[in-house]
C-alpha cells in the first residue's frame, strides 16, 4: 500500500486557523493536517484567500531560514489570519515585519538588553516581583483568578522595568494590549493600536524632556536623538516589546498551570524535584505553543520544497503547535513529558526573527513555576477544565480567566 | 576566515560564528557557555580560551539550535 493510501486524507483547503477545544491539545483539524501525507497543505483563510500551512519540523526550520520568504506585513500577499491583520497592513511595522538587511540593523538596537548575561542578572528582581504578586494572591484568597492576580501582572511589571514604561499605567496598557491582540474586527485593532501609540508617543516626549529609564529611555537618548531610528519606528518597536512581553508569558503561565494540574504525575515529579524545572519549561513551551500561528510569511520568489511549489506572492504559515508535534522529531508527541529533551521546539520561531525575549521568558517561567510549586503545592482548578473559556485560534492561545483554589 | 567571523577548535569540533548574521537570540551562550559568549551588544563571540578540553557536544547542540545560521560547528578534521 502506498503512503498516500495509508494516511488519512484531508478536505480540500480546510478553514484555518482552528480553535482549540482543550487548552493543551491540537484542534482536530490541526491533528488531521499533521497526520496527512506531506509537509505543506493548502488552507483557506477567513477572507477566502488560500495559504500554505507548514506542518513538519524540518520543513518549518528550512522555510523560516529561507530568505525568499518575507516577513513584510504590508505586502499584499502576506497571509491575514484575522481582520486585525488588515488594520495594520498599511502601518510601518517594527523589525518583526522587516526583512534583512533592514531587520538586523533595527533588531540590533534592542538585543543588548536581552543577552543571556543581562537576563541572568535580572533573576533576583524577577523573583521579588513573582513572590510579591504571589503574597498578595495568597493573602486575598482562596479562591483567586490566576490570570488577573498573578499570570498577567508578573510579566507586565517585568517588561515595564526592562523598557522603562511606568507600571503605574498598567491598567491602561494591559487593557489596550489585550484589545489589540484579541480584536475581532479591523476597527477595534486600529483603535487599540492608536491608543497604545498615543501613550508611547507621550512617554517618548517625557523622556526627551527628562532622560528616562530602561530600553526606551536609552533609545530616546541614543538612537532617536542621533537619527538611527525615527519616532514612528521607535513607537512601533516599544509597542511590539510591550505587547509581546505581556501576552505571551501570561498565557504560558496559565496554560502551564492547567497542563500540569491535568497531568498529576508530571506535576508531582516537578514539585518533588525542582531541578527538572528548566527542562519542563522547554517541554511546556513545545507542548503549549501559545503563539502557534505567529510564523506568517509571504514568498518573494518561487520555492520548490518537499515536492511542492510555493509560488511568488503566496502566503505561508508555519504552525508551531503542529510542527512541535511532529512524531519524527518528538517521540510520542502528544504526551507531556517534562523529562524529554525539547529544546529544539519552534515555539520561539526560527530564523532571524526568532523571539528576542526568549531568555527572559525562560527566566520568568522558571521562577514562576518554582514559586507556585513551592508555595502553593495544593493548587487546583476551581472549575472543571472543560468549563474554561479558551481564546480563539486567531490569537495568542490562552485563557482570559483562570479560577484556582488551594 | 572571512570578515566578521570568529573561530576556534573545540572538543574535537571546529567552531565558527559569523558576527554579521547573528541576531542575538543567545541560544549558543545558553547552551555552550564554555564555547560561546555574547558581547555587550548581544552579538556572538567564540571563547578561544575554552578551546582546550571544552564541550564539543554542547557546541554541536548550539550549532543545531542557532536560528540565524551564524554558529557553525564542523568536525575539526574537516
Amino acid at each position: 500500500m502506498t503512503e498516500t493510501a495509508m494516511t488519512p486524507q484531508i478536505a480540500d483547503a480546510p478553514a484555518f486557523p482552528n480553535d482549540r477545544t482543550c487548552p493543551y491539545a491540537l484542534p482536530e483539524g490541526y491533528a488531521r493536517l499533521r497526520d496527512a501525507a506531506g509537509a505543506l497543505h493548502r488552507v483557506t483563510l477567513y477572507d477566502g484567500r488560500q495559504a500554505w500551512v507548514v506542518t513538519r519540523h524540518e520543513t518549518a526550520r528550512k522555510l523560516l531560514a529561507d530568505p525568499r520568504l518575507s516577513s513584510d506585513r504590508t505586502h499584499p500577499g502576506f497571509p491575514a489570519t484575522s481582520p486585525r491583520f488588515e488594520a495594520v497592513r498599511g502601518v510601518r511595522p517594527a523589525f518583526i515585519g522587516m526583512d534583512p538587511p533592514e531587520h538586523g540593523a533595527k533588531r540590533r538596537m534592542t538585543i543588548s538588553e536581552f543577552t543571556v548575561k543581562k537576563i541572568k542578572g535580572m533573576r533576583a528582581e524577577v523573583e521579588e516581583i513573582v513572590h510579591g504578586f504571589l503574597d498578595e494572591m495568597l493573602a486575598a484568597g482562596p479562591p483567586a483568578d490566576l490570570v488577573s492576580q498573578f499570570a498577567l501582572p508578573v510579566p507586565s511589571m517585568v517588561i515595564c522595568r526592562l523598557l522603562g514604561v511606568p507600571y503605574a499605567d498598567h491598567d491602561f496598557f494591559q487593557d489596550a494590549s489585550r484589545r489589540l491582540v484579541q480584536s475581532t474586527d479591523a476597527q477595534q485593532a486600529v483603535t487599540a493600536r492608536q491608543d497604545l501609540s498615543d501613550y508611547l508617543d507621550g512617554l517618548i516626549t517625557a523622556f526627551q524632556a527628562e532622560p528616562g529609564p530602561g530600553l526606551v529611555g536609552s533609545l530616546v537618548a541614543g538612537q532617536l536623538a542621533n537619527g538611527e531610528i525615527d519616532r514612528e519606528e521607535l513607537i512601533a518597536t516599544a509597542m511590539l516589546l510591550l505587547i509581546a512581553g505581556h501576552e505571551t508569558t501570561a498565557s504560558m503561565t496559565s496554560l502551564s498551570v492547567i497542563a500540569l494540574l491535568e497531568h498529576p504525575d508530571q506535576y508531582t515529579a516537578l514539585r518533588d524535584d525542582p531541578g527538572l524545572i528548566p527542562g519542563a519549561v522547554e517541554e511546556l513551551l513545545r507542548y503549549l505553543a501559545i503563539a502557534d500561528i505567529a510564523g506568517g510569511r509571504v514568498a518573494t520568489a518561487d520555492i520548490e520544497i518537499d515536492g511542492r511549489l510555493i509560488r511568488a506572492g503566496e502566503g505561508v504559515i508555519v504552525t508551531n503547535s503542529i510542527a512541535n508535534r511532529d512524531g519524527s522529531v518528538f517521540e510520542d508527541p502528544d504526551t507531556l513529558d517534562i523529562r524529554r529533551s525539547a529544546r529544539h521546539h519552534l515555539s520561539f520561531g526560527f530564523g532571524v526573527h526568532q523571539c528576542l525575549g526568549q531568555n527572559l521568558a525562560r527566566l520568568e517561567l522558571e521562577v514562576i513555576l518554582a514559586a507556585l510549586l513551592d508555595r502553593v503545592p495544593t493548587l487546583k482548578l476551581a472549575v472543571p477544565v472543560e468549563e474554561l473559556t479558551l481564546r480563539p485560534g486567531t490569537t495568542i492561545q490562552g485563557v482570559n480567566e483562570l479560577p484556582v483554589t488551594w | 576566515m572571512s570578515q566578521g567571523e570568529d573561530a576556534a577548535r573545540e572538543g574535537g569540533v571546529r567552531v565558527t560564528a559569523d558576527r554579521t548574521v547573528c541576531v542575538g537570540a543567545g541560544l549558543c551562550a545558553l547552551t555552550a557557555p564554555a564555547v560561546f559568549d555574547q558581547d555587550d551588544d548581544g552579538i556572538v563571540t567564540v571563547l578561544r580560551s575554552a578551546a582546550d578540553g571544552g564541550d564539543g557536544a554542547a557546541a554541536r547542540e548550539a550549532g543545531l539550535l542557532c536560528p540565524s545560521g551564524a554558529v557553525r560547528v564542523t568536525d575539526a578534521a574537516g
